[in-house]
């Protein structure tokens, strides 16, 4: 079994706003800010909350498709941009789909491991707000195989490809519970993020909740078996985390209250072009959370608090079962039991999670991760929840379940 | 010779103007996906106008709201394109769909444009000398089976077709502003029209997905029949109100009145001046001068003679006539005594109101007008204005008689062949929740 060969923490880290969609101060019709700025916001309120930015030794920004969003490329130049001391260092970007961000957070964990870093700086952006939904849905479908499915897949690439996981998943456990727990997972991503502030949801004031993701769906204009409310919101924002070595968190004027420890991870790649073995099943989540939570040698119900790639209701449902929280159909019971929510076992996306918080597609791993760390060291504010073990699990997922990153954290 | 052949050859004439753009529009698009579905045909659109610079922004307009058109349709146009392998990206698709839709465009000056057209729509300027022009010089050129659609929302179409030599080939289609999102048409078969073309007019209405609403061929037909005459109430009512309360209050309450107590979606003002004063005067005239009846307004005149003309910019923004507007919102009254416009602010205002009285409370047009069933909610409202002794009531009582009376005049004198249609036109082309035949506050009828 692989193991952690030196201790690696995760510290400081903050993230902006999810603008887009929702937020009072978006409009599709008013100049917005583009890449720099939230890597800017990101990454200053993250280095204020260290002694000295000089002693970063790395930095990995997680990002997705800013090359047709923004007509960027090199993106791990760009970051330097965050403070001047990152010049002259090791810099990149890493691209794993949506994963992006989780897949920065590995490579940070990596470089710490190797001995070459005590201090990296772990960034993810996204912007993605510069075209028209149906655009973004041709440069999300890049998490695709281009050449094998594009084609012939729906307009709305990605709302299709999880719309038959859905159907898939309603067939297995019945259309009417599939559909009522994923309405109640929507509800409670947007309750997290109404105690949010950052998040794209923040300012929802729908009374009936409930009533919005029980909407029946519209398979001419959208998809068969996903309905507007079961799919995250088209984002911009970034987010960043320091990842350390046990001598890096000391240098940097923290105490051990402030970090988190790095208990497990994993980082799985599946064959893009190959469709998923089981429609119902995240099968590279759940081998990747396994690995995860091997590392660190505990069971998932071990934990106390999960952040899980919920880019659609469907997902969030299938994460829960990925993790092991419930058996293979039982996830659905399991939200409608509540047990994902504030008040329960497994307190799941407290912050809004992808379809309460947004999904700034590149940024969200990195984004999780902050979360998971505020909710372990007591720092994340309205969003709070008490916190009955020491472990949170996370789950980044890139594309149809292709690009994996799962960390087991331990406060 | 079915629709399909015709809609092969088409012409647009007038096709710059604010209807024409709109018709060439929606001709443009269903040319673009017939064009797609249908590669083995030629499908050509000729826009003709005397403006060049509006020719240009036509062109522009149509690949903006192509593209519009093309982003609503993807999964239609994912269908039509399963076989171009170069095509993967709904952008690539879009694109390309605009790329067809403005292949088919012709824009030129001439009307020799459309000498090979098969079916014309003419949106000329709305007088008798331009459309016998343009209809002339078309008959002299275009193929003797050309059937030609006109947009004229006044003008009496047996007498033109007839100086024109194009007897049977008239046919009178008129859409409402704008073309694209409206759903009347308001159609006009003069005596003599051919049965294929009062066919062909049905089934392209359909094809557009338009709503038909027959008017007899008299001057003004439906629409303008009851907007004219109403407008022209509303200036006798400024008029006689004028003395006591002054020209500005008392257009403001009248303007009020019309929207807020009645529950219409502008004032009677602002409607004018969205059609145009200069164009309210020509279509005024048209009537007159057909039907002999006094619909000649001073004011009007006034105000054109001091250049207020309201219409709309070419990005479709109101341009200032008796109202003045800032973000297409009312903010001032036009005074032709001071040559200026009086803000809609200030003790004037406030005294205007106090005379007028508040409206009934909980509705609003803009409250109502998705409402399924506003039929109870509209009861409880006009009960309200019957029990209700104020200046505003009064008003409300009055003009909504007016205008029924206006609209029972139409079926009368035959324009309109009942109520039903009468009230179709008001509703679908002017966007009122009721018909102006309908008994809210009818039994106010002395």
């Amino acid at each position: 079994m692989k193991s952690m060969s030196r201790p690696v923490f995760l510290a400081a880290g903050a993230y902006t706003v999810s603008l887009g969609p929702g937020r009072k101060e978006f409009s599709p019709r008013i100049e917005r800010p583009g890449l720099e700025h939230y890597i800017r916001s990101a990454g200053a309120d993250t280095l204020a909350q260290i002694s000295d930015p000089a002693l970063i030794d790395e930095g990995v920004i997680g990002n997705f498709m800013a090359a047709r969003f923004n007509r960027q490329g090199h993106l791990g130049s760009l970051m330097t941009i965050v403070h001047p001391s990152l010049e002259y260092k090791p810099a990149l970007r890493v691209e794993g789909a949506c994963a992006s961000g989780g897949l920065a957070l590995a490579t940070g964990i990596k470089s710490v491991l190797s001995g070459l870093a005590d201090v990296v700086l772990v960034m993810g952006v996204e912007v993605q707000n510069t075209v028209k939904s149906l655009y973004c849905a041709d440069y999300l479908a890049g998490a695709g195989h281009y050449q094998g499915e594009r084609k012939d897949g729906p307009a709305f690439f990605f709302p299709g490809k999880f719309s038959e996981r859905a159907g898939a998943y309603a067939g297995k456990v019945g259309p009417a519970l599939a559909r009522s727990a994923m309405a109640h997972w929507y509800r409670n991503a947007v309750e997290n993020a109404r105690l949010n502030p950052a998040a794209q949801e923040y300012h929802n004031t729908v009374a009936d909740l409930l009533a919005q993701g029980l909407t029946p769906p519209n398979p001419k204009g959208f998809t068969e078996h996903l309905n507007l409310f079961d799919c995250s919101k088209v984002s911009d924002g970034a987010a960043a985390i320091i990842v350390a070595s046990d001598t890096g968190w000391r240098r940097l004027g923290l105490t051990r209250q402030d970090v988190v420890e790095v208990a497990g991870f994993a980082q799985l790649a599946a064959n893009l072009t190959t469709p998923p073995p089981d429609l119902t099943e995240l099968t590279t989540c759940r081998m990747a959370a396994a690995q995860a939570l091997a590392m660190a040698g505990i069971g998932a119900r071990d934990a106390g608090v999960f952040e899980v790639h919920d880019c659609f209701t469907i997902s969030g449902l299938l994460s829960v079962e990925a993790l092991g929280l419930a058996a293979p159909g039982a996830g659905a019971q399991l939200v409608l039991d509540g047990a994902t929510g504030r008040a329960g076992q497994y307190p799941v996306n407290t912050g809004g999670g992808l379809v309460g918080y947004g999904h700034p597609t590149g940024a969200s791993g990195v984004r999780m991760a902050v979360d998971l760390m505020r909710q372990l060291t007591g720092r994340a504010g309205d969003y709070q929840v008490p916190l009955a073990r020491e472990h949170g699990i996370m789950l980044s997922m890139g594309g149809n379940d292709k690009t994996v990153v799962s960390l087991v954290l331990r406060r | 010779m079915d629709l399909n052949t015709r809609l092969r050859q088409v012409a647009v004439v007038g096709a710059a103007g604010k209807m024409g753009s709109g018709i060439a529009l929606l001709l443009a698009l269903e040319q673009g996906y017939r064009a797609m579905e249908h590669p083995e045909s030629t499908y050509i659109l000729n826009l003709i106008d005397m403006n060049d610079a509006g020719l240009q922004g036509l062109v522009r307009y149509i690949r903006d709201q192509a593209a519009k058109d093309g982003e609503k349709q993807i999964s239609r146009l994912r269908g039509l394109f399963r076989d171009r392998a170069d095509l993967v990206d709904n952008q690539d698709m879009v694109q390309e769909f605009v790329f067809e839709v403005l292949l088919r465009l012709r824009t030129g000056k001439t009307l020799a444009l459309a000498q090979e057209s098969l079916l014309v729509f003419e949106a000329a300027f709305e007088t008798e000398e331009v459309k016998l022009a343009i209809y002339r010089d078309l008959a002299a050129r275009c193929p003797a089976e050309t059937f030609f659609l006109s947009n004229t929302s006044s003008i009496p179409l047996q007498a033109l077709s007839e100086a024109c030599g194009i007897p049977g080939r008239l046919i009178g289609f008129h859409f409402y502003n704008p073309p694209l999102v409206q759903k009347l048409v308001e159609l006009i078969q003069p005596r003599d029209c051919a049965p294929e073309l009062a066919r062909l007019a049905l089934d392209l209405a359909r094809l557009l997905r338009k709503q038909t609403v027959p008017a007899s061929d008299i001057a003004g037909f439906i629409g303008n029949g009851h907007f004219i005459r109403d407008g022209l109430y509303a200036i006798r009512e400024v008029e006689r109100l004028a003395p006591e309360l002054g020209f500005v209050p008392a257009l403001h309450l009248v303007e009020r009145v019309s929207r807020d107590f009645l529950l219409r979606p502008m004032g009677i003002f602002q409607l004018i001046d969205y059609v145009g004063i200069d164009v309210f005067q020509l279509i005024a005239r048209v009537m007159a001068a057909h039907l002999g009846e006094e619909l000649h307004s001073a004011l009007i005149d006034r105000y054109l003679d001091q250049g207020v003309k309201g219409g709309q910019t070419s990005g479709g923004a109101p341009k200032a006539g008796f109202l003045k507007y800032l973000k297409s919102r009312p903010v001032a009254i036009y005074d032709p005594a001071r040559r200026d416009y009086t803000e809609l602010d200030g003790p004037w205002l406030q005294a205007a109101e106090a005379r007028l009285g508040p409206a009934p409370e909980g509705q609003s047009w803009k409250s109502l007008h998705r409402d399924p069933d506003p039929g109870p909610k509209l009861d409880a409202w006009f009960q309200a204005i019957k029990e209700m002794d104020t200046l505003g009531a009064d008003l409300a009582r009055r003009h909504f008689r007016a205008s029924r009376a206006i609209g029972l005049d139409l079926v009368h004198q035959g324009v309109a062949s009942g109520p039903e249609d009468v009230n179709a036109v008001l509703k679908l082309g002017f966007f009122h929740l009721y018909g102006p035949i309908s008994d809210y506050l009818a039994e106010d009828l002395r």
